[in-house]
């Protein structure tokens, strides 16, 4: 098969999937004339670093001139505007507040960006890879998929209950669930629908909208078996309903030996509690499984002796294939991995070094190596991976490269410690097939490949 | 002596604390939490395939289709065609589909394996904006009004506790475990095969 680019699928284009790719688009717009960005195209760096002191200087001086700019409207989303000295260091800078929560610089710019369903309640936000730097996902720009928006709830107000098949029903406040002996653990979560526009034909642009539904926290709580022993599970239970608060009351049947091994209920998050987006007060986190079912402002546990086959698990999160059958219960997200840099829209300038880096991670166990190919997978060379790795969590990968100006294509592989190794597309294709354009949606952790144009410029292809 | 004494006492108090983790995942329990009273979880409400977790109540086609049109119709469209929600009925025969320009029809009616679940989902998320405000007169109803339209029970249908499980939906055996990981074809060049740079192929 050939390299088929982004856009030149020849199927008679979906009006919504062509809304989506032109509001990405316009992200794209206004990256390609900012100088901080991956994207940038607009100057050589040198002018570029000029205009972005000019328009600095310019914003500070409409803030101090009286023109009619507010800082806020000046400021990155996460940031405050500051004004912009020639030189830093022959001023002061600007005074340690006596109580702050911190803000990041001005200059950066990255946000997570909504792949446009048709509310903004059942949605999602995709993290910015492109433009990350070692395995940890900062908690503003965590990948979301809510059901039913983002549920505001007072932790002196949320209790959960744990009820079914146990020996004594419990109502746990969140004081109560802090009492327990707490564990962090530092793990990727991802949606298994992350990728679902890439079965058929390539269709999203950069990484953060074909990669972007995976991210990677800190994660602190209580394990999930310290809390059902308190309930005390009874025999013969087999299965548990997780339910969360929200306005979806997100449900999900979890079985009770993955409850048990290693499940935990997390109130925090990257050192903090954890962010209303991702659950607040409480989540639960499930190692490896798909998004989903890491049900998020978790309200109630009930313990029963069969799954409950609630919408999510029967009608939404299966895997249809070609025989009209449907996969159920695939919890386990694959090893995947993924260029992020160079990627998909970034302009290479011109022949020389560049470093080739990305993420890899597995929902069955720790990364153990990635190879990556500059030719479109006819020879690969292993990459280092960052240390330490660890199990069901993002590893970073890097190897130099010196690109010789020429057509090239990128990909990245990876195999994980169950001796699993990434497929490409077609491999995948050949064992699920494609049951229309989105194929069977969920659990696409094939290859990705990022085309390198004589001129340098990176786009979204399949190759395999 | 000082030393001695505090050497040993935070021995003992590590041997404690191992002996207390120990007790806390095998033996005893730490004791947190309160019981719930009944009607604290009365509220709470999960049927199963079977039907165990049903409330009392029931609903008939003619009610459900005037809920539908007051509560459903503005998302789902007057015939559940669909709209900014999901389409609720038609597709059957849509599901073997091997081609990639053709998506398959996934509606209660061509896909979803069991009536309990159309009961569970519109009770606990619907309407969007109101969210587990219908009584569960008004969800049998409405489950028996759009298992109507989708041809699966007859116009009379009235739809409870007892009659709801005993729904057998046209796609009930349309699903199969998980049996990954996968056993893939082999790709054009095996995985790893090369250690280190090789001539790209002419």
């Amino acid at each position: 098969m050939g390299i088929r680019f982004s856009g030149n699928g020849g199927a008679r284009p979906d009006p919504r999937v062509e809304e989506r790719r032109a509001q990405e688009a316009h992200g794209l717009a206004a990256k390609r004339n900012d100088p901080a960005s991956p994207y940038f195209q607009g100057d050589s760096p040198a002018r570029a670093d000029r205009r972005r002191f000019v328009l600095r200087s310019m914003a500070a001086l409409g803030a101090s001139g009286g023109l009619l700019r507010t800082a806020s409207a000046q400021a990155p989303l996460g940031s405050v505007e500051h004004e912009v000295p020639p030189d830093a260091s022959k001023t002061q800078g600007y005074p340690l507040a006596d109580e702050s929560y911190g803000a990041r610089s001005q200059f950066e710019t990255e946000v997570r960006r909504r792949f446009k369903t048709a509310t903004p309640q059942s949605s999602w936000t995709m993290t910015p890879l492109e433009s990350g730097c070692g395995i940890i996902t900062p908690s503003g720009l965590h990948f979301e998929r809510s059901h039913g928006g983002t549920a505001v709830i007072d932790p002196a107000k949320h209790s959960l209950f744990v009820h079914g098949m146990v020996r004594e029903s419990k109502k746990f406040s969140m004081k109560d669930l802090r009492r327990f002996p707490s564990m962090s653990r530092t793990m990727f979560i991802e949606c298994s629908g992350n990728g679902l526009t890439e079965w058929s034909k390539p269709t999203m642009r950069t990484v953060q909208f074909t990669h972007g539904l995976t991210s990677t926290s800190e994660w602190t709580g209580v394990p999930l078996a310290t809390v059902l022993k308190e309930a005390g599970v009874r025999p013969g239970a087999k299965w548990l309903l997780c339910e969360g608060g929200d306005a979806a009351a997100m449900t999900r049947s979890i079985p009770l030996p993955k409850a048990l091994k290693d499940c935990f209920l997390a109130y925090g998050q990257n050192g903090e509690a954890i962010r209303p987006e991702q659950g607040y007060p409480l989540r639960l986190i499930v190692p490896g499984f798909e998004g989903n079912t890491h049900i998020k402002w978790l309200r109630r546990i009930e313990v029963s002796d069969a799954p409950f086959m609630t919408r999510e698990e029967t009608s939404k999160y299966t895997d249809l294939l070609p025989s009209g059958k449907a996969v159920q219960f695939s919890f386990e997200m694959e090893a995947k991995s993924v260029i992020t840099s160079p990627s998909g829209e970034m302009a290479l300038d011109g022949p020389g070094f560049y470093e080739i880096t990305g993420l890899a991670w597995s929902g069955r166990g720790t990364v153990r190596r990635v190879d990556v190919s500059v030719d479109g997978g006819k020879t690969w060379r292993r990459a280092a991976l960052q240390t330490p790795l660890l199990p069901i969590c993002h590893a970073r990968f890097r190897l130099p490269w010196q690109w010789d100006g020429k057509e090239a294509i990128l990909q990245s592989r990876c195999s994980d410690d169950t001796g699993y190794v990434q497929p490409t597309l077609g491999q995948l294709i050949a064992v699920r097939g494609l049951n229309g354009p989105l194929g069977s949606i969920y659990h696409l952790n094939a290859i990705q490949s990022w085309h390198v144009a004589a001129d340098g410029k990176v786009t979204n292809v399949h190759h395999y | 002596m000082s030393i001695t004494t505090r050497g040993s006492l935070g021995f003992a108090l590590a041997a404690l604390a191992t002996a207390a983790s120990g007790a806390g995942t095998q033996g005893a329990t730490y004791g947190f939490g309160t019981t719930p009273s009944q009607a604290e979880l009365a509220r709470f409400f999960s049927p199963q395939p079977d039907g165990r977790g049903l409330p009392p109540g029931s609903g008939s086609v003619l009610e459900g289709k005037s809920v539908y049109q007051q509560q459903c119709a503005s998302c789902h469209g007057e015939n559940l065609q669909g709209g900014t929600g999901d389409r609720l009925i038609g597709g059957r025969g849509s599901l073997a589909n091997a081609d990639p320009k053709k998506p398959p029809v996934k509606t209660v009616e061509s896909y979803w394996p069991y009536a309990t679940t159309l009961f569970d989902y519109v009770k606990r998320s619907m309407p969007l904006t109101a969210p587990d405000s219908l009584t569960d007169d008004q969800v049998y109803a409405l489950t028996a009004y759009i298992l109507e339209q989708a041809k699966i029970v007859p116009e009379d249908a009235i739809m409870n506790a007892q009659a709801l499980p005993k729904v057998v939906m046209p796609n009930h055996d349309g699903f199969v475990p998980d049996r990954r990981p996968d056993r893939f074809p082999p790709a054009a060049r095996a995985p790893h095969e090369d250690m280190a740079i090789a001539p790209a192929a002419k």
